[in-house]
């Protein structure tokens, strides 16, 4: 079996021996942008319009988080700065609120992945909750910040609660989707 | 000699015999015999015939079929170019309509210029009413602008790329205007939500504020022109001990269904903000 290389480094990339890492490598993180791209466009136009209350679910975050939850991925940082710049250009938040969030997602999914590995379908719904909150946590913070009334108790039950909801409603399909994507990028290796 | 002179007595006797049959055939007395004769041979002909038709049908039929699902396939693409033809249609006379609504605004208000723009997105967080719209600083468009339908006021401005630009609605938690109530003439602030409701704050407490009463822009503050049409009050908290009234305001603009807005080119926001004086500033 090839030892697949846990952390990635410029030395180990140039080598013959993790050439085929780093091809990997390279395409896990380019295939993010067409699919972020499509992706983004999609949450802006369609998703945005359909309300649960006053929230709406959140494709990018549930893509990063099941990209990130699968036990071959390496690439979920980079994901997640893809998806964080894409989603920025679409909202009128401060542009780091998103990428911190989405970023801070990818740190708690990783951690997650850590612990509950066993049981990867439980660790999506746990980062999507997390993640949830972390991000609308830190829009309303923002938003209060920048001087905009935020009624805390009117945005946790119109907002925040019904994204939590649709969230982890959508994370099912979105999981199996972008587990069978990450299967195909890191194909599961086959002992000869 | 005898078979040389009866030869032709025997072709007179056939002649005579022939015209004699013709003669009774076309007089109609050979008709019955006709009948009686042909009958059988009609029949076995009628029988024969139409087992070869039939024989002939069920060797034919599927190259029939087949023809016949070709032509079927045809129809049916046909008839969805036709139904996409119809929505396409149909979009274009919704469109023609919300275009002409819009000119008739134009029309009304003359003194401002207009860029017409169409949404193409919404702010991905649900805690903002932003819109995206395909018109950007390319088209002449600067932060500011107000933006409207043939409704009334819709919002401003919040930000422009060289062909789009984001447009903050009345109806976002950080959006205020100024408006003016009809026909009390106050003057109040418009404030927007995270439910997407519009209330106007710090109406005077002896101020006659009444359901159904018109709130249009009062152009106090330089963000929006004067006298633009935003809704209606539909409701009015009043309580004694508070300092102001508030009032729910009812938007004449459906928000959920922008299409294509107006902005207005014409108008440069006044920024006011250092003429505001601060505590601690003499």
């Amino acid at each position: 079996m090839t030892n697949i290389p846990t952390r990635f480094s410029l030395r180990r990339a140039i080598t013959p021996a993790t050439a085929p890492f780093t091809h990997t490598f390279t395409m896990a993180t380019l295939i993010a942008i067409p699919i972020f791209g499509a992706i983004v466009l999609f949450q802006s136009s369609i998703a945005s319009r359909i309300h649960l209350l006053y929230g709406t679910a959140d494709l990018v975050l549930l893509t990063i988080v099941a990209w990130t939850i699968h036990p071959r991925v390496q690439t979920g940082w980079q994901w997640s700065l893809i998806g964080g710049i894409f989603s920025s250009f679409t909202t009128a938040l401060p542009f780091g609120v998103v990428l911190a969030s989405y970023l801070g997602t990818t740190g708690i999914t990783l951690l997650i992945r850590k612990r509950i590995w066993q049981v990867p379908l439980l660790a999506m719904l746990l980062a999507t909750f997390l993640g949830t909150i972390l991000i609308h946590g830190l829009s309303m913070l923002a938003l209060w910040f920048e001087g905009t009334r935020m009624p805390v108790l009117e945005s946790i039950n119109l907002i925040i609660l019904p994204s939590l909801l649709l969230n982890l409603l959508i994370a099912f399909p979105v999981y199996i989707l972008i587990g069978d994507l990450a299967d195909w990028v890191y194909p599961k290796e086959i002992e000869a | 000699m005898n078979s040389t002179s009866s030869r032709p007595l025997q072709t007179i006797v056939l002649t005579i015999i022939i015209i004699g049959i013709l003669a009774i055939a076309l007089s109609g007395y050979l008709t019955p015999l006709t009948r009686f004769i042909l009958r059988p041979f009609v029949g076995i002909q009628t029988f024969v015939s139409s087992r070869y038709q039939a024989l002939q049908d069920f060797i034919t039929s599927p190259r029939d079929m087949a023809t016949l699902r070709e032509k079927n396939l045809q129809y049916e693409a046909e008839i969805a170019r036709l139904q996409s033809q119809i929505i396409e249609l149909q979009e274009q006379i919704a469109d023609t309509k919300v275009l002409s609504a819009l000119l008739d605004f134009a029309q009304a208000n003359p003194e401002h210029e207009y860029t017409a723009g169409t949404v193409i997105a919404y702010d991905t967080s649900p805690f903002l009413r932003y819109v995206i719209i395909n018109r950007g600083s390319d088209n002449g468009l600067r932060r500011g602008m107000p933006v409207v339908t043939h409704q009334g006021l819709i919002g401003r401005i919040a930000a422009v790329s060289p062909s789009a630009a984001r447009v903050q609605l009345i109806t976002d938690p950080g959006s205020k205007v100024n408006v003016r109530l009809q026909p009390s003439q106050v003057e109040a602030m418009l404030n927007g939500s995270v439910t997407g409701d519009i209330n106007i704050d710090q109406i005077p407490q002896d101020a006659a504020v009444n359901p159904g009463d018109l709130v249009l822009t009062s152009g106090l503050g330089g963000n929006f022109p004067g006298n633009i049409l935003i809704g209606q009050v539909s409701g009015v908290r009043r309580r004694d001990y508070d300092l102001f009234q508030s009032a729910s305001v009812q938007p004449v603009a459906d928000f959920s269904k922008l299409k294509i807005v107006l902005v207005i080119t014409n108008f440069n926001p006044v920024d006011v903000t250092p003429l505001i004086p601060t505590p601690g500033t003499p």
